[in-house]
């Protein structure tokens, strides 16, 4: 089990800042995302926009801004579990909490900020009947690991850059591969859809444009999925996968569950310390919501700063805090 | 003053009627007025949580930029009269239109 002082669900622009202000108060950081790499919506959705709103940079890439705060915060030595939803929250018996993500990795600490924007990133699901039936069955939104699809027939639904680059990728190890999209032409990158195009002139994968899924068909595991066309004609295509690749939708998830009060998916927390109605949980940035909230990344990082100055008591509750500028101590890397 | 309507996520349609001087999206309007969509990402046709469809009335309508045909291009419940409110200004082009939300409630 990873111990540490406080665990941030969420490694967007808000969850780094935090281990910065932690950090000078002599407290260590894990963060959790459910996403593969840091940085949140800034680096999932809009990494190459620039963000006018940061005071001191007039202009900064979201990405360099999660470039930067990742030097910002390299001294205190934050450590990461990436990839993973957290899923189960349980208090222990010293009044600190474990947090278990999906995939099993638990986390001890005394204090847990959520630092989680609007929620995890989760797979956009096409709307089919009994869909969620056959998941983990043959219907998958990612590709984790490709040799699962060695030499067994795959069906691929999407259309954007995603699509078309496993597309690609599968065609070479799978036996076969048919890739669906609901439109005429691809919008993705012009190479992508280029190759997509040769490699079903070649006869290497089917490609099925104009065409829409119907159903997925099976007996607890998938068989077949149907699939109509522009003349309205549903055909039934045989397979092992279903891999739906529709891009990412945020979700509350399994914190709405946790206790804490919501008004709208987001938290209600006390704009003294941005504490929830339950004591040692704290919750910063878009998640949050209080009189007068502003969903700005600098108001995150002011919430930040004052959580940490209130996380301090739960994790050295025998010491006080005395407020030190970095202008006069620097940072004392761990 | 500019009149459309709007289909919910349960079917109820209600008719809005709103000044046509104040400068904002629809997707803006949906929210003031308490319509429960996300809009993650502010109005960049990033997030698609604005999603909607036209019912009618459309015609006026300005055609879809890239950003959005792109975005609305991954969805899987997109029709060809899909459109991002984020990406709709409010003004005369919308009077007597009507939209059906597309992008799932915010609960």
């Amino acid at each position: 089990m990873i111990q540490t002082d406080i665990c941030i669900i969420g490694a967007g622009p808000v969850g780094l800042f935090a281990v910065f202000e932690a950090g000078l108060l002599k407290m260590r950081c894990h963060l959790i995302d459910a996403l593969p790499q840091i940085g949140g919506q800034l680096s999932e959705i809009y990494p190459k926009k620039p963000i006018y709103d940061i005071p001191g940079f007039p202009e900064v890439n979201a990405q360099t801004l999660v470039d930067n705060l990742r030097q910002q915060i390299a001294p205190f030595k934050p450590t990461f579990t990436l990839g993973e939803r957290v899923d189960a929250l349980t208090r222990t018996e010293d009044g600190g909490f474990v947090v278990t993500t999906v995939d099993g990795t638990q986390v001890k600490s005394k204090v847990v900020v959520i630092a989680a924007g609007l929620g995890s990133f989760e797979p956009r699901k096409p709307e089919l009947q009994n869909l969620e039936h056959f998941e983990g069955r043959g219907v998958t939104y990612m590709v984790k690991d490709p040799e699962t699809f060695r030499r067994r027939k795959l069906v691929i639904a999407g259309g954007g850059d995603s699509a078309l680059d496993w597309t690609i990728y599968l065609s070479a190890i799978a036996e076969r591969v048919t890739l669906i999209h609901r439109n005429e032409s691809f919008r993705g990158v012009p190479d992508s859809a280029e190759k997509v195009l040769k490699l079903a002139d070649e006869g290497k994968i089917d490609l099925l444009l104009s065409a829409n899924l119907q159903a997925v068909n099976g007996n607890g595991v998938v068989k077949s999925v149907s699939v109509m066309d522009k003349q309205k004609v549903v055909r039934e295509i045989e397979t092992d996968f279903l891999i739906p690749l529709f891009g990412l939708s945020p979700k509350l998830g399994p914190i709405a569950d946790w206790g804490l009060n919501l008004d709208k998916s987001a938290i209600e927390v006390s704009t003294v310390d941005y504490a929830t109605n339950v004591e040692g949980i704290f919750a910063i940035g878009d998640i949050n919501t209080y009189p007068g909230k502003l969903k700005l990344i600098l108001c995150g990082f002011h919430e930040a700063a004052l959580m940490a100055q209130r996380a301090f008591e739960f994790v050295y509750p025998s010491q006080k805090l005395s407020f030190k500028y970095t202008t006069v101590n620097g940072v004392n890397a761990f | 003053m500019i009149t459309f309507s709007v289909e919910d996520h349960t079917g109820q349609v209600q008719t809005l009627e709103l000044p046509g001087d104040i400068n904002l999206s629809l997707m803006e309007v949906l929210k003031a007025s308490d319509y429960p969509i996300a809009a993650t990402c502010g109005g960049m046709a990033l997030c698609a949580t604005c999603h909607l469809e036209v019912l009618s009335g459309g015609d006026r309508l300005p055609a879809p930029g890239d950003a959005e045909l792109d975005m609305l291009d991954t969805l899987p419940n997109a029709t060809a009269q899909s459109r991002l409110a984020c990406q709709i200004r409010l003004n005369e082009n919308l009077q007597g239109a009507c939209f059906a939300l597309k992008a799932p409630a915010l609960v």
